[in-house]
């Protein structure tokens, strides 16, 4: 477990050495290391800060200014459905609560058993063709609440 | 003879991936040989995946195609063109596709979008190739003939945005794509980039020799993977090829282009927004002026502009200005993406001139809605756009004709919904997407949305006395007059459009909201 944390360590400077010198490389740098690491550890931002010569506060304020970047681990799976209008005018309403009702979870949560994280979207750019869901970053088009669940079931974490 | 199967973000949402695995499979399996292409979508979303079949230079479309009908199709002899209930026939004969006027679109989905080759022998780099003949004010002369008006939303003149950053007196200047397209019921930016790359290249190549720019960034949101790959495809291509880079095409003449990923944040859709995080900050908006035509990307003077206009400008400079303005109407010249979505029967992509009604693009287009009960509203140009009933939907789609029922073209998305939906509940998730959005910098947009969203519920509750419908109708002033943007500055639109048209959904009479929203 030591060793493992030292090699992570390793990574993270490689990662940070490689966006460091560009000027707007640190939303780059977030990317890369939820990437590599499924999420942003907050014990690490003073290393981020120090590479980038910027105020701890300074990186905190950008990664919490953006959706995408995480300080929690994620579930073995994401879900993310979009919220948004068009999804909406096509009953995504119905898919997202039941959504919620299988995996027990809101928007944000991870299921008990670590299996599946339930994210928003604000849109895919699906729109001709929702409603829209992702799972684990492939994305599916014109799904219903049937769907949905059979895509889950798919996937084995639902009974 | 070869097959196309799209390699379009929707289309492979809807198995086009699986499609082409399985005719590759097929054809192996029965000895046939076959070259499979994978272009972008055409945009007639209701028909994807969309398979092609080209011989002897014809083209047979079949669609939409499951991953298990391929046997079924092979059986049918669809490589031969034969009969089959999802044949649709000469794509290009398709009413639906027929009937546009297509510029900025006019490749995409033909053809492998990654190919140099095709690009320039449908007349890709013929613009840039004409620009690198003329001065730069040449160039923002002719684009500024075109009449092209930004079509990001805002609609301002693209020409007298370029001659601002032309003549503003700098060592760098920026060219920078706003590909950040958050709005809800848009997907035109996307399938120019996934399906006709070279031709948003080409668009901030001539932009970069319009102004002095030499060098570029397109922002991309981070929703868009397929893009993105697409795209970091065609700028190697395109730097192997002379397209880009010290030397673009031996003229001497400089412009790189570099692509940057956002991170989920919808008001960096706004320009200043865009330029903070573009910087690799928080995406917290800059008061204007300056505007960044003169202080963007570093202060330096930066033209930004959607992907949509950069890549109108390839076709106005290949075939002129007079060529572009001769298309619409009035001050709405050319043509628009119209992106159809929501409740539609034939969602899709359509490129028309400006000056068709909303009801024939709804109708003749689309189709009606797709549930089959009456049409109740649209949402016009993304989520901050107002709602317009049917009694509206003879209005054209022209930027002034539009703002004349408080209409906005906007990214030209169009998003329509039946009566199943309740405005009052759509005016409350306006407000709620906009507390979570806001970028906080101003307080009308940061305070007003999270309060707008307790008067929305108190007013769905039930609790609709005539003082927190003034309050509602106040707060949406305050944020119209007082945001420094468009997010907290329209966000009321969807809102005070619900009260104004549908003013039941929210538990109003057209006598109780009347005189207070028409003042606004």
């Amino acid at each position: 477990m030591e060793n493992g944390k030292v090699d992570r360590k390793d990574e993270l400077e490689t990662i940070l050495d490689g966006f460091a010198r560009q000027a707007n490389g640190l939303i780059p740098a977030f990317h890369a290391i939820q990437e590599r690491f499924g999420y942003i550890p907050k014990e690490w931002l003073p290393e981020v800060a120090r590479a980038f010569n910027l105020s701890q506060a300074d990186v905190y304020g950008v990664l919490t200014f953006y959706h995408d970047f995480r300080l929690q681990p994620v579930g073995r799976h994401v879900v993310s459905v979009c919220r948004a209008e068009a999804c909406q005018a096509n009953g995504s309403a119905a898919l997202i609560d039941r959504l919620r009702r299988k995996l027990g979870v809101d928007f944000g949560e991870t299921t008990a058993n670590n299996e599946v994280t339930l994210l928003p979207t604000y849109c895919f750019g699906n729109c001709a063709c929702g409603p829209s869901m992702a799972i684990d970053g492939k994305l599916y088009g014109r799904v219903n609440a049937e769907r949905a669940e059979r895509l889950l079931r798919g996937m084995g974490v639902l009974e | 003879m070869k097959v196309y199967v799209p390699r379009d973000f929707s289309a492979c949402a809807l198995g086009a991936d699986e499609v082409a695995r399985a005719i590759g499979r097929e054809a192996e399996r029965r000895g046939i040989s076959l070259e499979l292409v994978r272009n972008g979508s055409r945009g007639l979303y209701w028909l994807e995946p969309l398979v092609e079949v080209e011989r002897n230079g014809k083209r047979i479309a079949y669609g939409p195609v499951g991953e298990e009908e391929v046997a079924g199709l092979f059986d049918g002899g669809f490589l031969e063109g034969k009969e089959h209930p999802a044949r649709q026939g000469d794509p290009e004969e398709i009413p639906y596709l027929r009937r546009q006027k297509r510029l900025v679109f006019r490749r995409v989905g033909k053809n492998d979008p990654l190919s140099l080759d095709q690009y320039r022998r449908d007349g890709g780099f013929a613009g840039l190739t004409r620009a690198l003949t003329l001065s730069p004010q040449q160039i923002v002369e002719e684009v500024t003939k075109s009449g092209l008006r930004g079509r990001g939303g805002a609609g301002f003149p693209t020409g007298i945005k370029w001659k601002t950053t032309l003549q503003a007196d700098a060592d760098q200047k920026y060219i920078v794509c706003n590909a950040d397209e958050g709005d809800s019921g848009t997907f035109s930016d996307r399938m120019v980039i996934e399906g006709d790359p070279f031709l948003l290249i080409e668009g901030m190549a001539i932009a970069g020799l319009a102004v002095g720019a030499t060098e570029g960034y397109v922002y991309l949101r981070s929703e868009y993977p397929l893009a993105r790959k697409i795209f970091e495809e065609a700028l190697e291509r395109a730097r192997a090829g002379g397209y880009l880079g010290k030397d673009i095409l031996g003229s001497g003449k400089a412009f790189s282009l570099n692509l940057y990923i956002g991170a989920g944040a919808y008001v960096c859709g706004e320009e200043t927004s865009l330029l903070e995080s573009l910087e690799g900050k928080r995406g917290m908006i800059r008061p204007r002026p300056p505007l960044p035509a003169i202080h963007g990307l570093w202060q330096k003077p930066t033209v930004v502009n959607n992907v949509i206009t950069l890549a109108s400008v390839p076709s106005i400079l290949a075939d002129g200005a007079e060529a572009y303005a001769r298309l619409g109407v009035g001050r709405s010249k050319g043509t628009l993406p119209v992106q159809l979505s929501g409740n539609l029967k034939r969602p899709g992509l359509v490129e028309v001139p400006f000056g068709i009604t909303l009801e024939e693009l709804l109708f003749e287009y689309g189709g009606g809605t797709a549930s089959g009960r009456p049409l109740k509203a649209i949402q016009i140009g993304g989520p901050l756009g107002p709602y317009l009933p049917p009694s509206l939907f003879s209005v054209t789609l022209d930027y002034e004709e539009l703002a004349k029922v408080r209409g906005i073209v906007g990214h030209g998305g169009i998003v329509a919904f039946d009566d199943t939906v309740n405005l009052g509940e759509m005016a409350r998730y306006a407000m709620e997407f906009c507390a979570g959005e806001s970028c906080g910098k101003c307080t009308p947009c940061r305070i007003g949305s999270t309060r707008g969203v307790e008067v929305m519920d108190r007013i769905l509750s039930g609790k609709r006395d005539a003082g927190t419908l003034q309050l509602l109708v106040d707060l949406c002033d305050v944020m119209i007059h007082a945001s420094l943007c468009g997010l907290g500055g329209m966000t009321p639109f969807p809102v005070l459009s619900g009260l104004r048209f549908f003013p039941e959904d929210f538990g109003y009479t057209k006598a109780d909201v009347g005189p207070l929203v028409e003042k606004l």
